[in-house]
């Protein structure tokens, strides 16, 4: 049954089991594990950053192409929220529209992109999709009238999702089941699935085909599969779950703006979540992305304590100082590259055998 | 001494033509010189930052996508200089202020060249021929030097002044042209001519285009490709800097990710160009800049994608680049 849901694509490590059980009972109960706004936030991000660490892992670990343009895909679908929901207004019609029309503007940019600059070299494509990435980000910061601007978008969700629905009379468990904690299941459903899917993708044939191609694909090629398509097809799939995760961002925040989705800042998240965790195995974006989430959350608490107690020695406090977080994990991640190129999860694996 | 006959006229014949038309549309002559000359400018710029990356990747098949961070690093160490001789800076002497444009100008190449060593030893010798690996690698690179540029000079924006003949315009005709895109223009074609130079008429020159051509055939012939490399890296990087310094002065206030801003023009310069053209890069950056000026002029709205409409135009066209280099 649950080698099924995974796809047959097990953990493979008693470690790794354990910790991704501990993340998948912790972000299943977190409204009633760990109560409050700020930790159900981090929850969701979580949740959402998974899929589109995962949805990234599935062009880079899988295809083995890097795309700059990922934060794109991921901010259509927050504007396609957006747009919608401050167009026509907070109900699940627009909700609906507004998720086909960014799915099928994913798509076409999508297949667009991957036709142009696909068929040359994986370098082409990501100096490419950086490009047009930087100029859609552009767009969106520039055309107000339709995307807000700089300032971005705040709408109303429908009834159900808002802090003041009440789904019982009564608390569960000594939790009230508001509007917000409603939404938490609906981002983690979502989420959960979505993941599952892309474990289902990457085991399919189809996955394997991506796999050769990323080994060897003069070899692929050579055995009659056209190398283009492919590529393009894993292209198109892993935008749909970026736009997809871009929905949901936008349904449990709320809000849109260019620097919570378009901003290369985030891309950069992205790489150092599935870079961190493992590429090639979906199961290191879960790990990159709740070690990112938490680091970026709650790192910067150490870091200011540990710069407070190094003030007299030079320098330490500054390379120490809360905002500098980036700065280690961004070591981490180069070493990350060097030293374990299969990430936390290929070390959790390997030690396994070992033993 | 240069064989005319040899070379495309195409690109060359694209520009003016492009600045010809604009002239027309444009209607007014002496707006025309201003957008002209500044779009000159601003190419200038990024060719001078983008002249190494192409070369780089076209000699070793090296993409830096860290480039960015040399030009932050030259603009900041600059900072070295412009801040303890402020004074040079405000006196109102032509030889004053370029003995401090040029001293802050030795400096950052001096120190974004021995970066460029140190980064090329160790960041990038690894990962030789792992296209995937070098992405990543200097992508990580990229974010830890600009997190340091934040650890060693702050956070916030710093502001620098222009030194105080190179401020205000000229007057020509009715058009104002800074005189800082003079100097931009001037110092851009003054690397350009060193670089075609360089690579047409020294013997060192001549192995670097031929290992661009066919790496594995210079190195048949027993030249160490990889000396050759380390060399074009570190001048790349240099150049970088160069560029740099020229950004900062022209956008006055230095911010870390100001490098990494250029990197998407740069990348689609490199692109148009022909990866591995040194004279496509100098087309592709001039164009580049033209035709955002132009249209930012004229249609404002378009200008905001006007860059990706240009290399989806050139490459539907040119698929290999302005100037093909063989083999690619």
């Amino acid at each position: 049954m649950i080698a099924r849901l995974l796809s047959g694509d097990l953990p493979r490590s008693h470690a790794l089991t354990v910790v991704l059980v501990i993340v998948l009972v912790s972000l299943a109960g977190a409204p009633f594990l760990f109560p409050g706004s700020q930790s159900l936030n981090v929850a969701a991000k979580i949740c959402v950053f998974i899929v589109l660490a995962a949805s990234y892992d599935l062009l880079l670990g899988y295809t083995g192409i890097v795309s700059f343009a990922h934060t794109m895909f991921y901010g259509i679908g927050g504007y396609g929220i957006a747009i919608a929901m401050h167009g026509i207004g907070a109900n699940w019609g627009a909700m609906g529209v507004g998720i086909a029309l960014a799915l099928l503007v994913s798509l076409i940019l999508a297949v667009v992109i991957g036709l142009f600059s696909l068929r040359v070299r994986a370098i082409f494509f990501a100096m490419i999709t950086l490009a047009v990435a930087s100029a859609f980000a552009v767009l969106a910061s520039q055309l107000r009238d339709i995307t807000g601007g700089e300032d971005g978008r705040s709408y109303s969700v429908p009834a159900m999702f808002r802090p003041s629905f009440r789904l019982f009379e009564q608390p569960v468990l000594g939790v009230s089941i508001t509007g917000r904690i409603l939404t938490y299941y609906i981002v983690f459903t979502s989420s959960l699935l979505l993941f599952l899917a892309a474990l289902r993708i990457v085991n399919s044939p189809f996955g394997r085909v991506l796999q050769a191609i990323r080994e060897n694909e003069f070899r692929a090629e050579a055995l009659g599969y056209r190398v283009v398509v492919y590529r393009t097809v894993a292209s198109v799939l892993s935008a749909g779950m970026a736009t997809l995760a871009g929905v949901l961002m936008a349904l449990w925040l709320r809000y849109t703006g260019p620097d919570t989705t378009l901003s290369f800042a985030i891309m950069i998240d992205i790489l150092l979540m599935v870079v961190i965790g493992g590429m090639g195995t979906l199961y290191g974006a879960v790990l990159g992305a709740t070690i990112f989430i938490l680091a970026q959350n709650y790192l910067q608490v150490v870091m200011g304590k540990l710069s407070a107690a190094t003030s007299g020695i030079p320098l330490l406090p500054q390379l120490l100082h809360p905002d500098r977080w980036l700065l280690w994990l961004g070591i981490l991640f180069v070493l990350s590259v060097y030293f374990f190129p299969t990430g936390i999860v290929g070390r959790l694996r390997s030690g396994r055998l070992k033993a | 001494m240069i064989d005319f006959k040899q070379i495309d006229w195409v690109p060359p014949g694209l520009i003016v033509g492009m600045a010809l038309i604009a002239l027309p549309l444009v209607g007014d002559p002496a707006a025309w010189l201003t957008l002209t000359v500044a779009a000159l400018a601003m190419g200038m710029m990024i060719f001078v930052m983008s002249s190494g990356l192409t070369l780089v990747f076209g000699l070793m098949d090296v993409i830096n996508f860290g480039h960015g961070v040399f030009i932050s690093i030259g603009a900041y160490v600059a900072l070295l200089v412009f801040v303890p001789l402020a004074a040079w800076g405000a006196a109102d002497s032509l030889t004053l202020n370029l003995a401090l444009v040029g001293l802050a100008i030795l400096v950052s190449m001096t120190a974004t060249g021995a970066l460029g060593y140190a980064f090329e030893q160790v960041v990038i010798r690894p990962v030789y021929g792992q296209h995937l690996k070098q992405i990543l690698i200097t992508t990580g690179g990229l974010i830890v030097v600009e997190q340091l540029i934040h650890a060693l000079w702050g956070a916030n924006p710093i502001p620098l002044r222009l030194p105080e003949t190179l401020r205000g315009s000229f007057l020509i005709g009715d058009a104002a042209v800074e005189r800082f895109r003079v100097f931009a223009i001037v110092l851009g074609l003054a690397v350009f001519a060193a670089m075609y130079i360089g690579l047409n008429r020294t013997r060192i020159g001549l192995l670097i285009r031929a290992g661009v051509e066919n790496r594995e055939m210079v190195e048949a012939l027993g030249y160490d490709i990889r000396k050759i490399f380390i060399g074009v890296f570190v001048a790349g990087s240099a150049l970088a800097g160069l560029g740099g310094v020229l950004w900062a002065l022209y956008r006055q206030i230095l911010v870390a990710s100001m490098g990494m801003e250029m990197m998407v023009l740069i990348f689609i310069a490199i692109i148009i160009g022909g990866l591995g053209s040194v004279g496509g890069c100098f087309a592709g950056s001039i164009l580049l800049a033209l035709l955002a000026n132009y249209t930012g002029f004229l249609v404002p709205k378009l200008a905001l994608v006007s860059n990706i409409l240009l290399m989806l135009a050139i490459l539907v066209w040119r698929p290999q680049g302005l100037y093909p280099v063989a083999r690619r």
